[in-house]
């Protein structure tokens, strides 16, 4: 309790050496918003043990460490382009330690009526951007409170009304520095009948820990349409915190999908609200943990208006010592008649050490709806390697085969084709290595 | 090719085999018939090499080798092949996959040059034909969704491709119409020759109309009871297995 009394305190004075930092700007909007923000984190203070939220996530190990908020002075990598997307014609924004760095990036040529541009960019006047903290403001969720805090830099991605984005944009997080507190925010706003697909992916250049707490605030406009990817590949002794909220209005698509590999602890909350009727709703997701790694999806769907659907598929592979946690939400309010919601969580634990709490929460206060959901955990089907070994099909290739069929399921899910070849490819070579250690 | 001595095996200290003797020589089929709880589909298991038996004795060799030694994949590579009675349905693997990479399994093992995708669909596309396959059985997760004759005539289609010595066959017929089984039949016979052997294992004659075996043996509490010719299966499906079970009761005590 005291460790983490002292470890709230000492965010408290990282803020106060940032405000020092700032100079003139201390006195604009966007600071008057980190200061309610670190106001807020103040009272809230880290999450323990008995939130229920966090019943099964133990930050003890992050709240030991040092981590500084980076809010200035970034070094930039010369060589970026192997953690893209091979072979994607996309605008890539890239930051680095949560920093915009414009020499990495390309946003040429962008269609009227686009914006992808850094946050630092639209915040230097000191005025914030409409829509920005609208979702994470008194969410009573500390990390994203820090993350307003300390907000400097992210990512800026507004299609106007009526554009269908032609390529991708990718978003690359880079961590270049051990003990570093990155905070990026990143804003999406794709308004009525637009359409576009947003590519976040997060990776470490340094093999020491670093911490990345991210907040995602997306807003699908009425009939537009959005597909949104979100790859974590860092190191393996990375801190990993993420909020990703999203409101859809009426007749708008959206797709989710939050594929896990890397880091030491990961946390995704992900939150979308259906605030229109007929919406269409997808959140697809994957995690493969080896060694002590960790990771906890959490995410809450709530329907808020009638005849809308949300699909919820993730799938998850566990090894050795790693555990993972799946909370699955859905809200269904009284007016949201017609709801038709799915969700399922399956679990293939690769061994005996290895744990997963799944855990499906309907809420539902609506009386004709159709929601189903199902959970499942298991091993390798004994029956289906013994029929590929009678096929002439190794031991260890038939598990190979069989681990990687269950989490191509949802790669293959992926609807922009490089990058589903390439995660193919990197979610392949890691169950490769994970399998290559079972007996 | 195949010989087995006094094999027994069990499942969770449970004997089921007590004791086969079996010799099958090349260009032989053989037909293994016998009641329910006989045995007939432990013993195809436990010469395909599944490792819930346990082999508590005896000895089997396969083309001069230590069957028992071997895992089922080493079996696989040296030309046994057992058609499941009830093939596994394998979510999100492809069947052309699926079937190239035990192909090229065999490739390797041979010394052979594997296959590339391109000259293994055009092999495979031959062999549909002999199952009376449609193309697109290829494109489908492996029996996801097939029907039983679809499992059973997707069983002959692996056999075609991987061109297995001894093809051991675990009730291929059951719950097949008259259509699959006899396109089942056929396939099986077509895969035939004088360098090649089978064993059948069926609870019923119906199948041996259309594969006519050399021999046939009677398995009854896991031992072979009873063996002869083609007639002895339609004496069995005149007479039921009462009778043989009588004699061997008689013979056994």
């Amino acid at each position: 309790m005291t460790e983490k009394t002292n470890r709230k305190d000492w965010y408290l004075a990282r803020f106060a050496d940032f405000e020092q930092s700032l100079n003139g700007e201390a006195s604009t909007p966007v600071h008057a918003a980190r200061q309610r923000a670190i106001a807020r984190f103040g009272e809230l203070g880290f999450p323990t043990g008995r939130d229920e939220e966090w019943r099964y996530t133990s930050i003890a190990e992050l709240l030991r460490e040092d981590f500084a908020p980076v809010y200035a002075g970034v070094d930039m990598p010369s060589e970026i382009e192997s953690l893209l997307v091979a072979g994607l014609d996309s605008y890539v924004l890239v930051f680095v330690d949560g920093h915009y760095a414009a020499g990495l990036s390309q946003v040429e040529d962008l269609p009227a009526g686009v914006r992808v541009e850094s946050l630092a960019a639209s915040l230097k006047e000191g005025e914030l951007v409409e829509g920005l903290g609208a979702a994470t403001a008194d969410a009573g969720d500390a990390f994203s409170e820090l993350n307003a805090a300390f907000l400097k830099d992210g990512a800026l991605v507004q299609v106007g009304a009526g554009v269908q984005l032609d390529k991708p944009v990718q978003l690359l997080f880079v961590a270049s520095r051990a003990r570093a507190a990155a905070n990026p925010r990143v804003l999406v706003q794709v308004e009525n009948n637009a359409s576009a697909t947003v590519i976040e992916s997060y990776a470490s250049l340094t093999p020491e820990a670093h911490w990345t707490n991210s907040v995602a605030e997306i807003n699908v406009g009425e009939n537009a349409h959005l597909d949104h990817y979100r790859i974590q590949d860092e190191n393996a002794v990375a801190y990993h915190i993420s909020a990703l909220h999203v409101s859809e209005q009426r007749a708008s698509n959206f797709r989710s999908t939050c594929i896990t590999l890397g880091g030491r602890l990961t946390r995704n909350h992900v939150h979308t609200q259906l605030v229109g009727e007929g919406i269409d709703s997808t959140l697809n997701g994957l995690y493969v943990t080896e060694g002590e790694q960790h990771v906890d999806n959490h995410t809450l769907i709530e329907h808020a208006q009638p005849h809308c659907q949300s699909h919820e598929f993730y799938k998850g592979v566990l090894a050795d010592d790693s555990t993972g946690v799946f909370r699955g939400q859905i809200l269904v309010h009284q007016a949201a008649q017609k709801t038709d919601a799915y969700q399922a969580n399956r679990n293939l634990l690769l061994s005996n050490r290895a744990e997963i709490n799944t855990k499906p929460q309907l809420e539902i206060y609506a009386d004709d709806v159709k929601c189903s959901h199902g959970a499942t955990i298991g091993q390798l089907d004994e029956d289906a390697i013994f029929y590929l070994r009678s096929r002439g099909i190794g031991r260890a290739n038939a598990r190979r085969v069989l681990t990687r069929a269950f989490a191509g399921e949802v790669v293959e899910r992926v609807q922009v084709e490089a990058l589903r070849q390439e995660l193919e490819e990197r979610v392949g070579q890691r169950l490769e290595q994970v399998v290559a250690t079972l007996e | 090719m195949l010989k087995i001595d006094n094999l027994q095996a069990s499942i969770e200290g449970t004997a089921i085999l007590k004791g086969i003797n079996l010799e099958v020589k090349a260009g032989e089929i053989h037909a293994i018939m016998g009641p329910n709880g006989s045995g007939k589909s432990t013993l195809a298991q436990v010469l395909a090499g599944h490792e819930s038996y346990e082999v508590t004795g005896g000895s089997a060799s396969f083309l001069d080798k230590d069957l028992l030694d071997m895992g089922p994949e080493e079996r696989a590579r040296e030309g046994l092949f057992l058609a499941f009675q009830y093939p596994v349905e394998i979510p999100g693997v492809n069947s052309t996959y699926f079937l190239r990479t035990g192909f090229n399994e065999m490739c390797k093992h041979r010394g052979e040059e594997q296959m590339d995708a391109m000259d293994f669909l055009a092999l495979v596309r031959e062999k549909l034909k002999l199952v009376e396959m449609d193309e697109s059985f290829l494109k489908r997760s492996v029996n996801e969704g097939f029907s039983g004759g679809e499992k059973k005539r997707h069983e002959v289609l692996q056999m075609a491709v991987l061109e297995p010595k001894l093809a051991i066959l675990d009730e291929t017929d059951s719950g097949l119409d008259i259509d699959a089984l006899r396109i089942v039949a056929n396939g099986v016979n077509a895969l035939h020759s004088p360098d090649k052997a089978a064993i059948v294992v069926t609870h019923y004659q119906r199948l041996l109309e259309y594969i006519v075996p050399d021999y046939v043996h009677v398995l009854y509490k896991g031992q072979i009871v009873k063996s002869g010719g083609k007639e002895l299966a339609l004496e069995l499906e005149e007479k039921g297995y009462d009778w043989v079970k009588d004699e061997a009761v008689g013979a056994l005590a």
